[in-house]
């Protein structure tokens, strides 16, 4: 039994420490949001956050997640109320059939926790390992860009918000 | 008092003298500058030649840095020494080479002179390029000149006292630089000689594969014998390589096409920019350098072709069983890395089958550190070898366990020493490198 934190609530987890993070994530909590693409590490619609970087969970054994906080699609946001980088995606229509779009989530809001201000270069090649066939390149661009401008103005109401009290 | 006039007078005409021996030495005069040629003034053909022999010299990967413009300059190149910066070898007239007549790039290339006189330093690897013929400086020359002119200051070197007294190269050259030197071996074959003319010339390998001294100049008596570059241990390729199959002139010829090996391994760092560069170098001349450099690897002993069998034969006898997950290293090991490196796919397509990996023989960990926490990234339209980079999903003393583990179940050499400091270097480097 090992412990895994996922989204904030630990989970009893009654598997081999070799087991991949995303066989746990889809096989025994349900969460179904990072993809199954190539097994290899090569593609990146596995893609989770782990303490604030984005992983591969494909190749991330359990062994590797001891005390460590695990964040995936469903923690950012719900379809009721979806987070910054969720809502951009909808009204970019970034999704075409949508396979390889919970890996890229994630992997541009790691890139914009760490840095809100990331430049089209930044996102470009820290989006580089992820593959799209459906060719939606440029609105996942666009959505990322809108994200950052959706939490820019969330920081900034927050900051007003905090400002007033 | 006329005894200490006479003891001083001695000393005054020896300084003298030492000063005008030293100016003798040091000193050189600068060439003329020209008004900068017209392109269309050089021959197409020798230009096309002059392209070649820049790939097979790799000029670009330090006289141009990342995202910037060809052959501007502006690389920083550590060394023992002091941070030194490449130049612009563009013709640009004010801050690069447009105004050097050929005769002042032939003396850069062959005596480590710049056209106004002052001595180069030996970053620039003219112990090497003394060796390049007449008619290939010809085309260099014809190559360059024909680039587009980018206006880029020179950076200020950044060397401590005494080291930025250039005076002292001259001393260096004295003791280090032998122009013409290089013949020919009329008892080998034609193949072999221009392999010989391109790896001890202009394809310099010695300069990054050759220890240095602690002068900074490569250790005749211990060629090929494996240096740390750049952050990277660059192979041993004489009879010390740790290769568990020797290497021989079709895998040599095969990893300098491809950039990858199934006995071997994948090139990656500065030797990944080496293989691009000579992508665009005819098969003939990259035959030579092969045939060449398999008789510095030599003819492996009995022993050692005796291992080499036994581990060719245990790596296509398909993927061993997963070892027994009895330690961290092994359980990262079985969920990270035996899903593509025993696939039984062979490279590029699969990952190299690790019993024959270089970087896991090797003496130095280095390069296994820097690979595993970078991975290796997708050459551009080809078909390469690709591999995540794992420095976002394990911390150091995972590495160091996964390392140590490695190198216990897929090497015979015995277990390295300092692993720990090793990954912390690496990782630390590798955020500038990412930058």
């Amino acid at each position: 039994m090992v412990t895994l934190k996922v989204n904030g609530r630990d989970h009893q987890i009654d598997a081999e420490p070799d087991t991949p993070l995303l066989y746990v994530l889809r096989d025994e909590l349900e969460l179904n949001a990072a993809k199954f693409g190539c097994g290899l590490g090569q593609c990146g619609a596995c893609t989770v956050i782990v303490d604030g970087k984005a992983v591969l969970s494909c190749v991330m054994p359990l062994v590797l997640l001891e005390s460590k906080q695990v964040t995936t699609l469903e923690g950012l946001g719900s379809i009721s109320e979806p987070a910054p980088i969720q809502r951009a995606f909808m009204e970019e229509q970034a999704a075409q059939c949508g396979y390889c779009i919970a890996g890229m989530m994630m992997r541009a809001q790691a890139l914009l926790q760490r840095d809100p201000k990331a430049t089209d270069e930044q996102i470009r090649t820290e989006l580089a390992p992820h593959l799209c066939r459906c060719g939606t390149h440029m609105r996942i661009l666009r959505a990322i860009r809108r994200a950052a401008r959706l939490m820019d103005a969330a920081a900034l109401s927050n900051d007003r918000e905090g400002s007033a009290q | 008092m006329k005894k200490s006039r006479a003891i001083g007078g001695i000393l005054i005409v020896l300084l003298l003298g030492g000063a005008g021996a030293a100016f003798a030495v040091a000193w050189r005069p600068a060439i003329a500058a020209i008004e900068s040629p017209e392109p269309q003034s050089f021959d197409a053909d020798l230009v096309k030649r002059g392209r070649v022999l820049a790939a097979i010299g790799n000029c670009s990967s330090c006289h141009t840095v990342r995202d910037g413009k060809d052959f501007a300059g502006g690389l920083a190149v550590p060394t023992p020494f002091g941070t030194v910066f490449s130049s612009n070898i563009t013709p640009d007239a004010e801050t690069g080479i447009g105004r050097w007549s050929e005769e002042a790039f032939r003396r850069a290339m062959r005596f480590g002179v710049d056209r106004e006189g002052r001595h180069l330093y030996p970053t620039f690897p003219y112990d090497h390029f003394t060796n390049v013929s007449y008619e290939d400086d010809r085309a260099l020359y014809a190559f360059l000149m024909t680039r587009e002119p980018v206006h880029a200051s020179q950076h200020a070197n950044q060397l401590s006292f005494p080291f930025n007294q250039r005076v002292l190269i001259a001393g260096w050259k004295l003791l280090f630089l032998r122009p013409n030197t290089y013949h020919p071996d009329p008892t080998k074959s034609a193949e072999w000689n221009r392999g010989a003319y391109l790896v001890e010339g202009l394809a310099h390998c010695g300069a990054c594969h050759t220890p240095r001294n602690a002068l900074g100049a490569e250790r005749a008596n211990a060629a090929f014998a494996g240096a740390d570059v750049e952050n990277w241990q660059a192979y041993a390729l004489n009879t010390q390589s740790a290769s568990p199959v020797p290497w021989d002139k079709e895998a040599l010829y095969a990893y300098l096409r491809d950039g990858f090996h199934p006995d071997h391994g994948t090139a990656r760092g500065p030797m990944a920019e080496v293989v691009s560069s000579l992508s665009s170098v005819p098969s003939s001349d990259v035959h030579a350098i092969a045939t060449y450099m398999a008789d510095i690897s030599g003819t492996p002993t009995p022993d050692r072709q005796r291992q080499a069998e036994t581990a060719l034969s245990q790596a296509k006898s398909g993927p061993t069983a997963a070892p027994e997950a009895d330690s961290k290293g092994a359980t990262i090991y079985a969920a990270a890395c035996a899903s593509c490196h025993e696939s039984g796919r062979s490279l590029p397509y699969g990952g190299v089958n690790l019993g024959l990996s270089s970087a896991i023989s090797s003496s130095d960990p280095r390069n296994l550190a820097n690979i595993v926490l970078a991975g290796v990234r997708p050459v551009e339209g080809e078909r390469s070898p690709i591999m995540p980079g794992f420095a976002a999903s394990m911390n150091d003393d995972q590495i160091v366990a996964l390392l140590k583990f490695l190198r216990q179940h897929f090497s015979k050499e015995p277990a390295w020493s300092g692993v720990e400091k090793t990954v912390e270097e690496a990782r630390r480097t590798q955020t500038v490198v990412l930058k």
